[in-house]
């Protein structure tokens, strides 16, 4: 017990040291969350007539964030699967990346449930009378905080694992790395049912919404690995195998293409059908009686992902500059459609039939960077433990090798000593 | 390396000792250098801290919960004691509030009641008095403004709502092409609106009505997205009202005043539709197009309507069961006769 808080400490510790680049976008980071602390006490103080949110466009782009979130989230699985049941060990040590994003992702998701609701200060209900199973508010609430804990718990059982020099004993992990398995899916299957679910909403209420929710998630998530892995491998002596981020980019070409097929689908079905449900989607892609807000957005999207997926289908996409340029383009495109192209236009028009556009004002925005900042600042400082425990330059032994050296054993005071010859190390 | 070492040490001792008399936690890994570094950084992220948190000081009174209100237990939780004890908070703080002494009580379904909605189209003339008597009825928020009936102008020959227009504004109703469509919430028998809830803030009392526990509201909104009549409205402003349009007569489950962040929306009056009374809308309807009352009793006037007049329900294909029914006037010819109308003679059906 003792060991794992010095562990702990030790790690606290180091998430204030680094290089001027790691200050610099820490301090960058932290100034961004709090600006969106500071639109966030805002809205609190006037309530959610802060955002452009109205009876007609009832949720905006809280929840639009929030839904790419889980699906970011969820993917963490895409490296794992290969792991622990293909066993293909180029991405072993990567998983433990991939899961600490999860946890990140995952706390900004609940963050934007959060700050979406009108009384936060009535969260504890949801302990007192929680509508299960019949809400899938309620399945979600319950998928997402045990995905949570899955993750915290692999990976810093794993982490520990490494610190301590142990081998991981397999009874403790690899059963819940397959239960994190099936978690992930049902993650982002319950919060694509929470729209599908509802017939009033035709836009949403379709089964292939589900598996598109799946398809843009695992193109996404992988993406975003990539190209943090890319800025670990530059930033630290942690070296990332080539072969390793090509396992990923097939895994992001594969994911974008279904994803757009089952988007070429359901445009298909609206647009052929051309029966009254098809208002939404003549919204979002060609404007509606002369209302238009969303159609450059969506057309962005398809534009950039098509873009991404010409990249990875052709050869350059070898080459890290051109791979890293199509994740970019790709994470947005992703963003843009399945934030104001999913959530939004299935408000447009209301159920009425009165159109209502949406732009999100200043006030939402700042929560929402501030939000993201965050969950990147959590996700920062895990991979700022996780490099130098992974690579064996920061363990249990570094400290005990200390205790000798050290007369009057203060606990701790080797802390500062092995930060700085790992520092310099890796210099 | 030794040098270093001695460094930290020598470091940790006076940062040790500094640290006490400063009361500043002492953490492993405080060196003097790492601490000259730390302190400012540390300062200024707590003035940061309260600059962003500074717009606090303008929080409205009023608007956290009270102790007693943040303890009340769910609509269907509270024993009797517990529930005059939230019924005396709330008229305590409507007085403050308002100034008036309401009268605020929780009123029960009564037994062998159905309440079921019909409303005439021939006759509406979208005067949309029921609107605004519903709103003083209601004390519904003025500003932002809220409103529970929609009225939709349609032109003739089509029943696509999304025809409809929402914001027809003419010197004089009705139009000659047009005929008018109210909508509010037609209490589904079926409710897609309570099922989703995440902690049953709302449900549907025995009576048919779907009814909202202001106070046990997270404002999720989840419901307000489910609704396939777009009739429930969320408070995303503080609600206000002028103390001189406040109407006394309160129920617990109705027309109370709303907190801001919590969904609400018509509910058939039933501070007075259980005591036997019209809704407001009714009561102010000119030309007599609204109609009101138990379905399960033969002998009132909706459920001679249910039997006699061609009904129907809005978007049936989503399974709702709506039970605020749409008629006109025109009969069906296989009338029990004595209706000035009923003039068909049965004709044998060909093939
Ligand atoms: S009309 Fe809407 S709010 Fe009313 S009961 Fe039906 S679904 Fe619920
Ligand atoms: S807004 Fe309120 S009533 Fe509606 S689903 Fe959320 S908690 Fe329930």
């Amino acid at each position: 017990m003792k060991k794992y808080c010095v562990f702990l400490s030790r790690c606290l510790a180091l998430s204030f040291v680094g290089d001027w680049k790691y200050y610099f976008w820490m301090f960058f980071l932290s100034v961004i969350a709090l600006m969106g602390l500071n639109a966030y006490t805002q809205q609190f103080v006037n309530s959610l007539i802060t955002t452009g949110m109205t009876d007609q466009v009832s949720w905006g782009f809280y929840i639009a964030n929030f839904t790419f979130l889980v699906g970011m989230a969820a993917a963490a699985v895409m490296l794992v699967i290969p792991v622990y049941i293909y066993k293909n060990h180029d991405l072993h040590d990567l998983v433990i990346f991939g899961e600490l994003f999860a946890v990140a992702a995952i706390i900004m998701a609940l963050l934007f449930v959060t700050v979406d609701l009108g009384r936060p200060d009535r969260f504890h209900h949801l302990f007192l009378r929680f509508n299960f199973p019949e809400s899938m508010l309620a399945w979600d609430v319950i998928a997402l905080n045990g995905y949570l804990l899955l993750n915290l718990h692999i990976c810093g059982y794993l982490i520990y694992c490494a610190y301590c020099k142990r081998k991981p004993t397999r009874l403790f992990y690899i059963p819940f790395v397959f239960i994190a398995i099936a978690w992930a899916i049902s993650i982002h299957t319950v919060t694509a049912f929470l729209y599908s679910g509802l017939g009033g909403r035709p836009f949403w209420n379709s089964a292939v919404l589900a598996p598109r929710f799946l398809a843009s998630a695992f193109a996404a998530g992988p993406a975003f690995l990539i190209l943090t892995l890319m800025v670990i491998s530059k930033a630290t002596d942690y070296r990332v195998t080539h072969k390793a981020l090509m396992t990923l980019r097939n895994i992001v070409t594969v994911a974008l293409t279904i994803n757009m097929f089952l988007l070429g689908s359901e445009v298909f079905t609206e647009f052929y059908t051309d029966s009254a449900h098809v208002a939404s989607a003549k919204y979002l892609f060609l404007g509606l009686h002369g209302n238009n807000a969303l159609v450059p957005w969506i057309w962005s999207a398809i534009a950039l992902n098509t873009t991404a997926i010409i990249i990875l289908y052709s050869r350059m996409s070898r080459k890290l500059p051109a791979l890293s340029v199509a994740c970019i383009l790709l994470i947005i495109g992703v963003w843009i459609e399945k934030g104001m192209g999913l959530i939004i236009p299935a408000f447009i028009p209301t159920p009425l039939g009165e159109i209502v556009e949406y732009t999100p004002t200043l006030n939402e925005i700042l929560v929402t960077l501030g939000i993201w900042a965050f969950g990147l600042l959590i996700y920062t400082i895990c991979v700022r433990i996780t490099v130098p425990v992974l690579s064996g330059q920061l363990t249990v032994d570094t400290q005990l090798r200390d205790r000798h050296t050290t007369t009057t054993p203060l606990r701790g005071s080797s802390a500062p000593h092995t930060i700085t010859t790992q520092e310099e190390t890796a210099r | 390396m030794t040098l270093r070492i001695w460094e930290s040490q020598a470091g940790e001792a006076v940062s040790n000792s500094s640290s006490r008399s400063c009361n500043c936690q002492s953490r492993p890994g405080f060196t003097r250098r790492s601490f000259l570094r730390t302190a400012p950084g540390a300062v200024g992220g707590m003035a940061a801290m309260v600059a962003a948190l500074s717009p606090l000081k303008d929080l409205p009174e009023g608007s956290l919960p009270s102790v007693e209100e943040f303890m009340q237990k769910h609509y269907k939780e509270m024993s009797p004691e517990e529930m005059d004890a939230a019924l005396a908070r709330m008229s305590r703080e409507v007085e403050d509030r308002y100034g008036v002494v309401p009268s605020i009580k929780d009123y029960k379904p009564l037994e062998g009641v159905q309440f079921v909605y019909a409303l005439n189209l021939s006759r509406c003339i979208g005067c949309r008095k029921c609107v605004h008597a519903c709103v003083e009825e209601n004390n519904q928020s003025r500003s932002p403004e809220i409103q529970y009936i929609r009225v939709l102008e349609m032109p003739r020959g089509t029943t696509d709502i999304e025809e409809g227009n929402h914001h027809y504004d003419r010197p004089t109703v009705p139009g000659d092409t047009h005929y008018y469509l109210p909508i509010q919430c037609h209490q589904c028998a079926n409710p897609p609106c309570t099922k989703v809830c995440p902690v049953e803030a709302t449900w549907k009392d025995d009576d048919g009505i779907v009814v909202i526990d202001y106070d046990w509201c997270i404002g999720c909104r989840y419901c307000e997205a489910a609704c396939p009549y777009w009739a429930r409205r969320f408070n995303f402003g503080e609600p206000s009202l002028p103390k001189d349009k406040i109407n006394p007569d309160m129920g617990y489950l109705s027309n109370r005043p709303r907190p801001r962040g919590v969904v609400e929306k018509c509910h058939f009056c039933l501070h007075r539709t259980r005591q036997g009374k019209m809704p407001a809308c009714l009561e102010i309807c000119p030309v007599g197009a609204r109609k009101f009352g138990n379905a399960l009793d033969p002998e009132s006037e909706v459920s001679q309507i249910l039997k006699t007049k061609r009904i129907f329900v809005l978007k049936e294909e989503v399974g709702t069961l709506p039970r605020f029914f749409y008629y006109f006037d025109e009969r069906y010819p296989r009338d029990d006769g004595n209706s000035p109308e009923s003039h068909a003679e049965p004709v044998e059906a060909s093939e």
